[in-house]
């Protein structure tokens, strides 16, 4: 039996990105808020401290900061005709854990979605007419515009103190920018950061070709910044340990770099971490929500009642809770009904690799969002009416590390092992070059995520069942990207190329990306979404789902991170604004 | 004048009160007691962390042992709750407690002497306010001689001068407030000003830079070379104010003077303060000419340098803006004690939080990855690189700092 404690205003499932944002707002708002966090307390100072950092064996083979499979973990299978097994290793995509969360390891890519993208399915139709989307394609638009969100892109890169080149500031297209960008309202607050050979070589070449190239946008910092809260940030070292690892120089945005040293101040604010929250409680009528019952490291079970739960926990975590808590109705991929699990996606990456024998590249001045893009080939940015497809992605060369472990390009037909492996491996280390693309990956009726039948976790609830495979529309679009970026490699006069367009069936084994999105979608229409345009649950008005990627309907081509942190800002917005005036339902 | 009649009335009923609580409901006073309290830090040492306000229990590393700060709420029974007005202003002016106890200087009357009677019964006004705690506190924990008291009366006798701040009519009234705060309550000299063998302030160099509890307080007079003449005014009080500015942050026992003190005293004293430390230059410290780049030490300082430590504090030593301190003309890079310089590469070092100065970065410990002659180099690479100037810092240091400081965890 759960002990009760007292009441808060704002119970916080999940101390990351979304979490300590609205953690940060709410508290100010002056509400009582406690975040209930599974994983341990993380702290710059006391965790990635910059003389042990930078450790590839225990962060990035060992996988220090993420969820470990006996903790947590999913049944997976390519389709419902085959039976799901657990994940006994995260290796496809790699959920974070602890305070911070996955806004700890990730790379710093910092994209905002194109303003088409928030309409997806009436822009393609109008376009193309309805007969170019596949039947089982479950598109839809979002229940927000881009024009909407500009504001909350803005503050989230402000928050970050992203650095990159605009590229339409107020509707003018500017020079050195990314020229397909929707309109910004202001230039990054910090300037683009320095790049290596090996893309500046990509970028001249792409020029050549007709293209655009331009710096990605990064919240690793080019410069010293203080963000809007009063914390300071340091000058990327380009050091190039940034993703699966913490930032020890101050200069890769996270909640701890960019939000926890100024929340920690708030006398109305509590982290409470270790603890597992087991479900969000709900009243009599199921209308409302009581607040969340949670396990702490002893076994012991506590019950925190609050006025408003927020649900800020990982994508694929947001869905299981709402399963396990019985809020929204399941989907069913025979009947199309029900929404909760429904519009699962992720992503369709692709490289070329190239080898440029009279270059020295030096790959190991790198950072995690380093790299000249291109974005002719993203969304709808080029025309797909002869393609047979639709969706795209950016790409380029983005060099994100040159570490010793991983890193080991190596020439076709070098054997797998021993000397002349070796000896291939120290021959092309400085002259080998990863360019890639970061495609969309659009939603589908038979990708979905529902309660395993067999598997249960370490707390006996039913592990979560992702059903996900890659559809022709997605591998044709990931071919075209990859030919596309061939022929740029081809222009940069590579000794060797290869190129990887993305195969089937999707294979969780081999790491990809961790953009899981969808499940607990945003939309206009109840039939088709599980929160309304404010975050919000249409069934539960003091649930909130602020901003995780599982909210998205599909994804995009590009990294989900801002949007995250956007309509994080969003939500908070709706809430001060909005809901505390009047409680109950905002549409 | 219906000021003056107003507090002629209340003193008058404060003397015609048994108790000084008798007069505890003046409100300006109380809060002026606070903000002394505040000037005087007295919650740095009698406030324990995580501990109820001002019931002592910090504990005090001198050189001839440990004093634990005592409990100072008005319990009666293990507090100050019984102590006469007269028994407070003595302690603080005195060094002598209840019944003529004599205080250690630990407790720094040989500082607060410089106060206001009126001051001081400001302090003990808002002290009556504070929730009584009983909390026992055995305050002497000194070892046999020192545990004497009464040895104190020779020591006073040999080292302490009572005596109330006299104003400097030369000088501006900012810089004589700046003054009176620094001698006085704010008690900068404590730490900051070099001590005789008997651990009393050498007064022909007040504020120069100290050692103690295993730090070296620099000198914070307006020398360029070892002191905070590089620094503008506003550096200075961006520093006291906030605990960062341009050149370093706040660590080490700093960071609860800044925590306690210094962030919360009016804009007008801070700029006091800093009025008057950047006009006390006593000169006589000569910057000697720096080693050369090709000794072996400073060498092998610059490829340990590269590694370790130019990621943060960059290849020319300028550090980053409130967040790495420059190393490049620092004070404590150059002093001649390297006390808190080694310190801070072997074990690390936290800044302060300010609600204005959030960030709080770290400086990571390096003992685990850097032999005590690697040390050595790199603070010897430090302090003779990019201008700077100071002797080496020798393995054999390290290595017994590296000894001290494991005892002492």
């Amino acid at each position: 039996m759960a002990r009760k404690l007292p009441s808060k205003n704002v119970v916080v499932i999940g101390l990351g990105w979304t979490g300590s944002i609205l953690s940060y707002h709410l508290a100010k708002a002056g509400l009582d808020v406690v975040a209930i966090e599974r994983g341990p307390w993380r702290d710059t100072a006391t965790d990635f401290p910059p003389a042990y950092a930078q450790d590839e064996l225990r962060y990035a083979i060992r996988l220090d900061l993420f969820l470990r499979p006996a903790q947590e973990t999913l049944t997976f299978r390519n389709r419902a005709d085959q039976t799901a097994l657990p994940i006994r290793n995260f290796a496809g995509f790699l959920p974070g854990n602890g305070v911070g969360g996955a806004g700890i390891h990730w790379n710093g890519q910092t994209w905002r979605f194109l303003s088409t993208d928030f309409r997806l399915r009436s822009h393609l139709t109008e376009r193309y007419g309805a007969s170019m989307l596949p039947g089982d394609m479950t598109i839809q638009d979002w229940p927000v515009s881009y024009d909407e969100l500009e504001p909350y892109y803005d503050r989230f890169e402000k928050l970050c103190g992203t650095s990159g080149k605009a590229g339409n500031l107020k509707g003018v297209k500017q020079d050195g920018g990314n020229p397909f960008e929707g309109w910004r309202s202001s230039e990054y607050p910090t300037p683009p950061l320095k790049q290596g050979l090996g893309a500046t070589l990509f970028a001249e070449a792409a020029r050549k070709l007709g293209h655009s190239p331009f710096p990605q946008p990064a919240s690793n910092l080019s410069e010293a910044y203080t963000n809007p809260l009063g914390i300071r940030m340091g000058q990327c070292s380009y050091c190039g340990f940034c993703e699966r690892f913490g930032c020890g120089n101050y200069s890769k945005a996270s909640p701890q770099t960019c939000v926890l040293p100024a929340l920690m101040r708030l006398p109305n604010f509590t982290a409470q971490t270790e603890s597992e929250v087991l479900r969000i409680n709900l009243d009599s009528t199921g209308k409302r929500a009581t607040g969340v019952t949670y396990v702490d490291t002893s076994g012991e079970e506590w019950e925190q009642p609050a006025d408003i739960v927020l649900l800020c926990a990982f994508a694929l975590f947001n869905v299981q809770l709402m399963l396990i808590s019985g809020i929204g109705k399941p989907y069913d991929p025979d009947s199309g009904q029900g929404v909760l699990g429904r519009n699962y996606a992720y992503q369709t990456t692709s490289s070329v690799s190239v080898i440029l024998k009279d270059k020295v590249l030096n790959p190991f001045i790198a950072t995690g969002a380093h790299g000249m893009m291109i974005d002719d080939y993203n969304g709808d940015n080029f025309d797909h009416s002869n393609l047979g497809f639709v969706g795209g992605g950016y790409m380029g060369a983005g060099q994100t590390n040159g570490r010793p472990i991983q890193t080991r390009p190596v020439p076709k037909g070098t054997p797998k092992w021993g000397a002349a492996w070796k000896k291939a491996t120290a021959e092309t280390y400085q002259h080998a070059y990863s360019l890639s693309t970061h495609g969309s990956s659009y939603s589908y009726r038979d990708c979905w995520l529902d309660l395993d039948p067999t598997y249960k976790d370490r707390l006996g609830r039913p592990l979560m069942r992702m059903t996900f495979d890659f559809h022709d529309n997605e591998l044709k679009m990931s071919a075209y990207l990859t030919e596309r970026l061939a022929e740029i490699a081809k222009a940069m006069n590579p000794t060797e190329m290869q190129a990887h367009p993305r195969k089937g069936p999707y294979d969780s084994t081999i790491y990809q990306t961790t953009h899981n999105t969808g499940g607990t979608v945003m939309g206009d229409d109840p039939q088709t979404s599980v929160l309304n345009r404010y975050c919000q649950s249409w069934d539960v008005h003091n649930l909130f789902i602020p901003g995780g990627a599982s909210v998205f309907p599909q994804n995009h081509g590009y990294n989900p991170t801002n949007t995250v942190g956007a309509l994080a800002f969003w939500t908070a917005d709706a809430i001060t604004q909005l809901y505390l005036k009047n409680p109950g339902p905002l549409v | 004048m219906y000021r003056s009649l107003a507090l002629t009335v209340l003193s008058f009923a404060f003397i015609t009160c048994a108790h000084a609580q008798g007069a505890t409901q003046d409100f300006s006073r109380i809060e002026r007691g606070r903000y002394l309290t505040t000037l005087s830090d007295c919650a740095g040492c009698h406030t324990a962390p995580g501990g109820k306000p001002f019931a002592g229990g910090v504990a005090l590393q001198t050189p001839f042992g440990t004093l634990i700060a005592p409990n100072i709420t008005p319990d009666t029974e293990t507090g100050i709750g019984n102590w006469s007005d007269d028994e407070f202003v003595s302690a603080l002016q005195e060094g002598r407690g209840r019944n003529g106890t004599r205080l250690y200087p630990a407790m720094p009357y040989t500082a607060y002497t410089k106060m206001t009677r009126d001051d001081i019964l400001a302090i003990r006004a808002y002290l009556t306010t504070v929730t009584p705690v009983n909390h026992k506190v055995n305050a002497n924990q000194l070892p046999f001689p020192f545990n004497i008291r009464l040895a104190m009366m020779v020591w006073n006798w040999l080292n302490f001068t009572p005596g109330r701040f006299v104003p400097d009519p030369h000088q501006s009234d900012e810089w004589n407030r700046g003054a009176y705060l620094v001698q006085g309550p704010g008690h900068c000299g404590t730490c900051h000003t070099p001590k005789t063998i008997l651990n009393a302030d050498k007064n022909d160099a007040p504020l120069a830079g100290a050692t103690l509890q295993g730090w070296f307080a620099p000198n914070i007079t307006a020398n360029r070379y070892q002191g905070v003449g590089r620094w503008s005014k506003d550096d200075l009080i961006q520093y006291l104010k906030t605990g960062a500015n341009n050149a370093t942050l706040a660590s080490g026992p700093m960071v609860e003077a800044v925590t306690h003190s210094t962030s919360r005293m009016k804009d007008a004293d801070v700029a006091a303060i800093a009025t008057y430390l950047l006009g006390i230059d006593q000169g006589g410290i000569n910057k000697p000419a720096p080693l050369a780049a090709d000794n072996p030490s400073m060498k092998a300082g610059a490829a340990i340098y590269k590694d370790a430590c130019a990621p943060c504090h960059q290849d020319n030593g300028r550090g980053s803006a409130e967040l790495f301190p420059r190393l490049a003309g620092s004070a404590i890079v150059q002093s001649d004690d390297p006390t808190t310089l080694g310190r801070i590469v072997l074990e690390g070092s936290r800044a302060v939080a300010t609600s204005s100065a959030p960030t709080a970065p770290a400086m990571p410990a390096f003992d685990w990855r850097l032999d005590s002659d690697q040390v050595a180099a790199v603070l010897t690479y430090i302090r003779n690189s990019w201008g700077n100037a100071a002797p080496a810092v020798t393995g054999a240091a390290i290595a017994k700092q590296r000894t001290t400081l494991a005892h002492s965890r």
